[in-house]
């Protein structure tokens, strides 16, 4: 018996990614194949990682795909496809991503100048280096020339139809099954879109080394170096105890005194974000910026 | 399809659709097609789509309803018993706890119309506070539990507890998992079998469970058991698949049977469709064909504990843990620690480092801003169950506790009268307040304890995606109901203090929470404003940053909300911010955070610069 064909679907809440498993699972099925479609999506409304896994073929056991034995991962998003790598087969699994990023909220809680985002660094070409067959592409943008952003699920789709046995009418049937109604239209190109970019990017790489396949990612350069390092001036006389600074302080490195008067209780915690003194009704707080390097206090 | 199929009894129709269900889907048709006339339940993750589905079956078929808690659900259901109906209550794991009262002592009156609960357990604490097994339960209360191991078997076994309960006077559980319940595979449909009529049972002696009565119901449940034990000696969903090699057996049931499989294609296993009670005659004959016996099973070792019970020497947990959920991978581990598989070779794996994305409240969401003042507010907070318990995560940070379903307002009472320094805070959404939170205020109010509660209400169940509740104004089918008035509500219970804000209102907010501190008593304070997502998807003109007035405070950034992120430039060498147009609703609270006022709707701005 033949081993089942294994398909990682992977992205953000919001993206799609239960939509092109369900469409690729009712293809398989379709095709008479046994098909196991598996997600967690308890918490996919609100921005958390989502991933579905669609095994096919004449007899699926279980429901998701081993580490390291997927044949294709589709990523709706970079991060997300970096972080279900280790899923794929090392010697011929294929990986197609979509260069788009979704920064989440925890990579830019860091306030000290310079600090870097929190955001995967790793570029499309060092990726390509460690998959057997790579493909980066820039779908949301495709996506947007054709005038609808949320088509881009669509598009990875169809790069991911050329790498299935699946004749290509049977799988606009399935686009045309599964997306709203209203834009049949647009997916079906959409569709047509993303199997063309991956067959011209095969074109131009015949090898399966495909270097031509990965497009730059826009990934965030590393910020200026720290220069400065923050203290606090709080004017005894000029506060009034109304502790706003404490409560909204992002670091929490704020306290009253036993006199009730505001002081920098953690300052190893203190980025000099300002906030406190933006903030502060009686001019009480001013954060200075001493310079701890000669060559950065200039900037 | 396997086996399964045959094991629910009915006749093979020669033309059976195939069609890809869920397990929860497929739960659903179970029940649908043994005739269940009445079906409750309080949504949870998993189990939430259960009742959905059989929503979408005719009402003429069936009943079916969101109730205000679990044991109102299954108090619904065993109701509908009485009356002589097939009826089902769903639930998640925790949500049996909740029932548990009435699950106790109904196991010992029994059934007269067949009597389900689905639970699904969620192995790995997807989306719960823990990950206890409710096998247990089973075994706990003396009840039979299958355990379907994919779509078919679910939508099989669900068919069988129906005539199982009927037929041994017992509630049946059926038991899935989080794997199970969101896993769609090809199910053979079949048609729906309208049950028996059966009337009220009129004995008191076995439907009123004082002393009296209940002592010989005791008797009549553990004869149940050993009646239930011979059946499950021979019953098909119980099956020994010999394999060539006799080394080795392994026993095992439900969602762990296809993890086996994938492992050890050609293994001797027995699988087991009931995990509870189990058949001593099946496991020792199982035990003594093979020379080594191993038991797979996620969660507790209940399985192995009553093979050793019986004197052999099963290896279970030693080799696959006791915590979290299964998959292949560990499934393999476990075996090839226990030298009966061969390590696979080390493969040179290449990780980059994960990037962090917990889930987070969405771009616009009411808790968002709700948190902001609480946290401002300085108290110590007792939080619930909802999206809200997030709040609890940087950067809002703005909650201490949280425990179960209504916890809160309980422990904000008991934090106020152990003396905490802080003012006491308790915050619950809507539905998490209807379902358990009524009893806590009412015993704040009757022990005059000094907390201030939030009722944080975004008039829906919006955690399990968006569900009716007594508060919606609609039912499960979508029909109008009566709805709640909380104030009322909360008036009627005796709170003297009580303001309604706009959520969205920050200052509003935050000075109704200070006074509401500043009231001695109990006071409450309705945060109102729905849900962002359902029942309708909000979205409002965006705002903009105005690049060159941000002076990178990030005040904004407090919030935590999904639309707004760093700006390349910088200033002081902290970034600035920008929000992502396609994202913002347009709630406006960064708006009212920013120090400088820097954020403005986007067509004030013109032309943005992204």
């Amino acid at each position: 018996m033949s081993e089942p064909v294994n398909v990682l679907i992977v992205g953000v809440g919001g993206q799609g990614v239960i939509m092109v498993s369900k469409a690729l699972a009712w293809l398989a099925q379709s095709r008479g194949l046994e098909v196991k479609q598996s997600e967690v999506h308890g918490m996919a409304k609100r921005g958390g990682s989502v991933f579905s896994h669609v095994r096919f073929g004449e007899q699926v056991w279980s429901p998701t795909i081993p580490r390291g034995e997927a044949d294709i991962l589709v990523a709706l998003e970079w991060a997300e496809g970096l972080r279900w790598l280790p899923f794929l087969k090392p010697e011929a699994g294929i990986f197609i991503c979509d260069t788009k990023r979704i920064v989440p909220p925890f990579a830019c809680l860091n306030r000290r100048p310079g600090a870097p985002m929190r955001y995967s660094r790793e570029t499309p070409a060092e990726v390509k280096a460690h998959v057997a067959e790579g493909y980066a592409i820039d779908a949301t943008q495709m996506a947007e020339e054709l005038g609808n952003e949320r088509a881009a699920n669509v598009i990875l789709l169809g790069a991911l139809s050329t790498a299935l046995d699946f004749p290509p009418e049977d799988w606009e049937k399935a686009v045309a099954e599964f997306v709203p109604k209203k834009t049949v239209a647009v997916n079906l190109e959409a569709f047509r879109r993303g199997r063309a970019w991956i067959e011209e990017a095969r074109l131009l790489a015949p090898t399966a080394e495909a270097p031509a396949a990965i497009a730059p990612a826009r990934v965030s350069p590393p910020g200026p170096a720290p220069a400065y390092a923050p203290r606090l001036e709080i004017v005894r006389e000029w506060c009034k105890s109304c502790d706003i600074c404490v409560k909204l302080c992002p670091e929490r490195c704020l306290r009253l005194d036993a006199e009730r008067i505001a002081e920098l209780a953690d300052p190893a915690k203190c980025t000099g974000c300002r906030l406190c003194e933006w903030l502060c009704p009686d001019f009480a707080i001013r954060v200075h910026l001493d310079a701890v390097a000669p060559q950065g206090a200039a900037a | 399809m396997k086996a399964a199929s045959e094991a629910a009894g009915g006749p093979q129709q020669a033309k059976a659709e195939v069609r890809p269900l869920t397990g929860n889907e497929a739960i659903a048709r179970g029940a649908w097609e043994a005739g269940v006339k009445v079906a409750a339940a309080y949504p949870g993750t998993p189990s939430t789509e259960i009742l959905e589905s059989l929503a979408r079956y005719p009402a003429e078929d069936l009943h079916a309803q969101w109730s205000t808690n679990e044991k109102v659900a299954l108090d619904v259901a065993i109701g509908a018993s009485f009356a002589g109906k097939r009826a089902l209550a769903a639930m998640k794991h925790v949500g049996l706890n909740v029932a548990a009262d009435a699950f106790m002592s109904q196991a010992y009156i029994g059934s007269n119309g067949g009597l389900v609960i689905a639970v699904a357990d969620d192995p790995g604490i997807h989306s719960s506070q823990n990950e206890q097994d409710t096998r247990i339960y089973g075994q706990f209360a003396t009840v039979p539990v299958l355990e379907p191991s994919d779509a078919q078997e679910a939508l099989d076994f669900t068919r069988l507890a129906f005539e199982l309960s009927e037929r041994f006077d017992t509630i049946a559980i059926v038991r899935t998992t989080t794997r199970l319940a969101h896993t769609r595979s090809p199910v053979a449909l079949g048609a729906r079998q309208e049950a028996p009529a059966r009337g009220f049972n009129e004995s008191p002696a076995k439907n009123v469970m004082i002393p009296a009565h209940a002592r010989p119901r005791h008797v009549a449940v553990l004869e149940r058991e050993r009646k239930l034990k011979e059946y499950f000696e021979t019953a098909p969903i119980n099956r020994v698949e010999m394999g060539g090699d006799r080394a080795f057996g392994v026993i095992t049931a439900g969602t762990c049977y296809p993890y086996v499989r994938e492992v050890l294609p050609g293994a001797s296993v027995l699988k087991l469709g009931a995990s509870w009670p189990l058949p001593e005659g099946l496991l020792a004959r199982f035990c003594e064909s093979v020379e080594r016996v191993f038991v797979v099973e996620e969660l507790e070792p209940v399985i192995e504990r009553e093979v050793r019970a019986l004197g052999f020497k099963a290896e279970g947990k030693q080799f696959f843990p006791r915590v979290g959920e299964f998959s292949p991978e560990i499934v393999r581990a476990g075996f090839e620690k226990a030298s009966v598989l061969a390590p696979r070779a080390q493969r040179p794996a290449w990780t980059p480092e994960p990037l962090v994305r917990p889930p987070v409240l969405c771009a616009g969401c009411p808790h968002t801003s709700s948190y902001m003042a609480v946290r401002a507010s300085g108290a110590r907070v007792a939080g619930d169950i909802g999206c809200y318990t997030l709040a609890c995560l940087d950067p809002l940070r703005g909650m201490d506790t949280t425990v179960s379903m209504g916890s809160s307002i309980g422990n904000a009472i008991g934090m106020s009268k152990a003396g905490d320094t802080k003012p006491v805070m308790a915050t619950i959404g809507d539905s998490t307040f209807l379902h358990a939170g009524i009893p806590g205020l009412i015993d704040a109010v009757y022990n005059n304890a000094n907390i201030t509660v939030v009722l944080l209400d975004n008039h829906i169940t919006a955690m399990t995606g968006g569900q009716d509740h007594a508060g919606t104004g609609k039912t499960l089918r979508g029909e109008a109901a009566p709805r709640v008035d909380y104030e009322a509500l909360v008036r009627a219970i005796g709170v003297k203090w009580v303001r309604t804000v706009d959520s969205y209102d920050l200052a509003a907010m935050y000075q109704t929470l200070r006074e509401a501190i500043a009231h001695r008593g109990v006071s409450v304070v309705i945060s109102n404003r729905p849900c962002v997502l359902d029942p309708v998807k909000i979205k409002g003109p965006a705002l903009t940053v105005v690049n060159e007035q941000c002076n990178a405070c990030q005040s904004c950034m407090n919030l935590g909300c999904p639309a707004l992120t760093w700006d390349e430039n910088t200033f002081e060498g902290r970034h600035k911010v920008k929000i992502d147009q396609s994202l913002c609703i347009g709630c406006t609270l960064c708006a009212q955070v920013c120090t400088i006022d820097c954020i403005k709707p986007t067509h004030s701005v013109g032309a943005v610069a992204q």
